[in-house]
């Protein structure tokens, strides 16, 4: 068999303009942090600008890609490249979430405990002698001087009130979602697009559920139960996973919803070449497997 | 629109375009390797100077020449500059270069990726000097950033300084995407992984482990962020947080991160020891199960860095004993380079005495960690200068000596010039005891008691802090004359054969010097 070239493009305007509003949407960023409780400031406007200008490159950057596809440039060995880079993004995301969930544990095996002088470490107790270890941690070891106490955790709340409990809602809609972005896949492999774009457009309809579900749960820690960032470690590593995995929802459903446009309105992908939508996939797929984790460990045990 | 990207294709080896718009939009993996390179030297550059503040502060007793609070900055941007902004790129640059001509590749596996990687650095290290010039001073809180001093008691810049390392990370980690994937997916047929070029396989292992780690550091600023601007309370005991918790998940990222700048060391002087003792290298497989077995045992060493925190005896124990565990690979490494010169015919141009220098000088920084490693000892040695003397020789002589050995071995193949061999061999010298000068007595002080990152000390500390300071300096201006001859090498020089050293072996080798701008558009056939 004859070699097929390896596409390389031979320069790129892409890579310096990402680079470029990233600086941008960084100096926003940090200057907009740094003069929150200053309500003149216009940082906010550079961080938008350096928003704006990374999407409108990211945007512009896969449609060339996807262009080149079309055009036949890429080659199988090329498109292999694809599949590990994916690959090894989701294992770095994966790390990613690996150190929160990491300071989960940490606290809750060790930090809370010591504090509340249980342990080889108990001596922590000095601190606040009042304080004692519970999980959920309601009641900050400085009993509320520095923190907003919450009134309620969102744990499980007990087999009573189960259909009142978010969380779970959230657990069916996501674990869902997976299944049918997999029968959307299985109906692309055997070429049926129809199945394909009914399948795709549920799971992005199950994604938007979500993240709605997950805003409602939100407005409901904010205002009834007073969980705040600021309540303390619970509401620091509660606020933390969910909010990045919800960030992370958001990421995937757009991911899916671009594959959903791109199949439904510009007659993309087909039983043989369809990687950007598995790429997708995968990346759902990973976000529901966080999900089953942070259900588990800060909604359960 | 397939037209226009036709025609791009078409026009496949014309060679660069020329001017400035050939660095800022080239995906030429060669090019970005030199962007790398230049880059690195530029920073160590910078790094470089500020170590002669911290010195020139330290030459004697009492304050000299700066306030404690820059000179606090200045450590600080000294750590982080070196490690993110000089090893880091350096050895990504010599990836760039390398990796894709040893495994037979036309190029890096995602070409636009790499430039974007490379691109993020420049920003990324403008914004983090540029805290030296805003509200309350740059970063101050030790390249570490332990909180609460990096959280609680920080500058207003903790918040640039906290993106900036967020921008680094991306650029890490899409680098080294880059290339697990060319390994995996862009050798030429025949090359199996067996066969592989140490080097490269020294970065398969080394970008692995930069994926691994660099998000988990991600994760620590971001939390460090949080806890300064949105009231969590991560490190916070106040809050249920815990300051002892951001250094296990710093030092997570942190180990594995010292390994990072060390593997590609070790790939490039296997092959420098291996050409100059015009033989084949004692023991590869085992070479390149010592580099995995380093690499895993990384991940659960973290807490050697952290013994006198306070953490339950069972802990201490274990790290101890992982830590200790980590000579054994090593130490198979250190044997097999000695092998592999034992009856050689050596020859010591420059290349080879940084590569022979690189394995004495890195075994003694080993040797020192090991005795650091010794729970009841380091309660003595932690936070002295026998730390300082400690990663210093295993950076500065280990990593930093392995990039300029690759430097003069792989120049000629680079520019098709041959470097002034005299002059090479004077930097060595210069540098070798320049390096000696300045960290060897940084043992004696730190066993009798001289703690790190203090302007000032106690008089006892005078005399080979003198020392060490003169020797900082010698070792600071030879590298300007490191710079000469790089520069000098590249207007011009003896013409480079293909092969340029008698021993060499590779494919690298087996193309024209200056390699060609694209070299193995079809791949090579590997025996």
């Amino acid at each position: 068999m004859e070699y097929q070239k390896y596409y390389v493009p031979e320069s790129s305007k892409f890579p310096i303009f990402a680079a470029f509003s990233l600086f941008i949407l960084i100096i926003g960023a940090s200057s907009t942090i740094n003069s929150l409780d200053n309500p003149e400031s216009n940082a906010s406007l550079i961080l938008y600008t350096g928003l704006a200008c990374f999407l409108a490159t990211l945007f512009f950057w896969f449609r060339q890609v996807v262009k080149e596809n079309n055009a036949g440039l890429e080659s199988a060995q090329l498109s292999q490249s694809f599949v590990y880079g994916m690959a090894w993004f989701i294992f770095s995301e994966v790390m990613f979430f690996a150190a929160f969930f990491g300071a989960l544990f940490y606290v809750r095996s060790f930090a809370v405990p010591w504090l509340g002088g249980e342990g080889e470490k108990g001596l922590a107790n000095m601190l606040w002698q009042d304080f004692e270890a519970t999980w959920p941690l309601i009641n900050t070891p400085d009993g509320g001087k520095a923190f907003v106490i919450a009134a309620k955790s969102m744990s499980f709340p007990g087999w009573e009130n189960i259909s009142h409990w978010l969380p779970l809602y959230n657990t069916i809609v996501l674990l869902s979602s997976s299944v049918t972005v997999h029968f959307a896949h299985l109906g692309l492999k055997k070429g049926n697009k129809k199945t394909f774009n009914i399948w795709l457009g549920i799971t992005v309809l199950l994604a938007l559920i979500f993240v709605g579900l997950q805003a409602a749960e939100y407005y409901e820690a904010y205002e009834h139960f007073g969980l705040t960032l600021n309540s303390g470690i619970y509401g620091s590593t509660f606020f933390m996973l969910t909010g990045f995995h919800g960030f992370h929802v958001m990421l995937g459903g757009l991911m899916l919803a671009v594959m959903f446009i791109r199949s439904v309105f510009y007659g993309h992908f087909n039983e043989h070449k369809h990687f950007g939508f598995e790429a997708a996939s995968w990346y759902w797929h990973f976000v529901d497997v966080v999900w089953v984790m942070l259900f588990l460990f800060v909604y359960i045990l | 629109m397939s037209s226009v990207i036709e025609s791009h294709h078409d026009d496949h080896h014309h060679g660069p375009a020329k001017g400035l718009m050939r660095w800022l939009l080239t995906t030429n993996h060669k090019d970005i390797g030199t962007l790398y390179l230049w880059f690195s030297f530029a920073m160590f550059l910078i790094g470089g100077a500020m170590a002669m503040v911290i010195r020139a502060e330290l030459f004697q007793p009492g304050m000299q020449i700066v306030e404690p609070e820059f000179y606090n900055q200045m450590l600080t941007l000294h750590g982080l500059i070196m490690v993110f902004g000089a090893v880091m790129p350096a050895f990504v640059g010599l990836a760039n270069w390398l990796v894709p001509m040893m495994v037979g590749a036309p190029d890096m596996a995602l070409p636009r990726l790499n430039n974007l990687s490379f691109w993020l650095l420049p920003f990324a290290f403008g914004i983090l000097l540029s805290s030296l010039f805003m509200e309350g001073g740059a970063p101050n809180f030790g390249w570490t950033f332990y909180a609460p001093l990096s959280t609680t008691y920080a500058p207003p810049s903790v918040t640039f300084f906290i993106f900036s390392v967020h921008i680094m990370g991306a650029s890490s980690i899409m680098g080294s995407i880059n290339v697990i994937v060319t390994i995996m997916n862009m050798r030429a047929p025949g090359m199996d992984l067996m066969k592989m070029p140490l080097f490269v396989w020294s970065w398969l292992i080394t970008a692995y482990l930069l994926i691994a780690v660099m998000p988990v550091l991600a994760g620590a600023v971001t939390m460090m962020l949080m806890d300064i601007h949105f009231g969590t309370s991560f490190f916070n005991a106040a809050g249920g947080g815990d300051p002892v918790l951001f250094q296990h998940i710093f030092w997570f990222f942190g180990h594995p991160e010292v390994y990072i700048m060390i593997l590609p060391a070790f790939g490039i002087v296997s092959h420098i020891i291996e050409t100059f003792s015009r033989k084949q290298l004692f023991g590869y497989s085992s070479m390149v199960w010592a580099m995995l077995s380093i690499a895993i045992l990384s991940f659960v060493v973290w807490a050697h860095h952290m013994f006198t925190v306070g953490m339950p005896l069972a802990a201490e124990l274990f790290f101890m004993w992982a830590t200790m565990l980590i000579a054994v690979p090593t130490g198979v490494k250190v044997f097999n380079w000695v092998a592999t010169m034992f009856k050689g015919s050596i020859t010591y141009e420059t290349p080879m005495l940084f590569a022979i220098s690189f394995v004495v000088l890195f075994t003694i920084g080993g040797f020192s960690g090991l005795m650091l490693s010794i729970v009841p000892a380091d309660f003595q040695y932690h936070d002295t200068y026998f730390v300082v003397a400690h990663f210093h020789y295993v950076l500065v002589p280990g990593s930093i000596f392995s990039i300029m050995a690759a430097v003069y071995y792989w120049i000629p193949k680079w520019t098709g010039n041959m470097y002034d061999e005299r002059m090479g061999r004077l930097h060595f010298w210069l540098s070798f005891v320049g390096v000696n000068v300045t960290f060897f007595p940084q043992h004696w002080i730190g066993l009798a008691g001289m703690p790190r990152r203090y302007p000032d000390y106690a008089l006892q500390f005078a005399d080979w802090n003198m020392v060490s300071t003169a020797g900082a300096f010698l070792f600071g201006a030879s590298q300007i004359l490191f710079l000469f001859i790089v520069l000098k090498t590249v207007m011009g020089g003896k013409k480079a054969t293909p092969q340029v050293w008698e021993g060499a072996r590779g494919l690298e080798w087996s193309v024209e010097s200056p390699a060609p701008y694209h070299t193995f558009s079809t791949p090579p056939k590997v025996n």
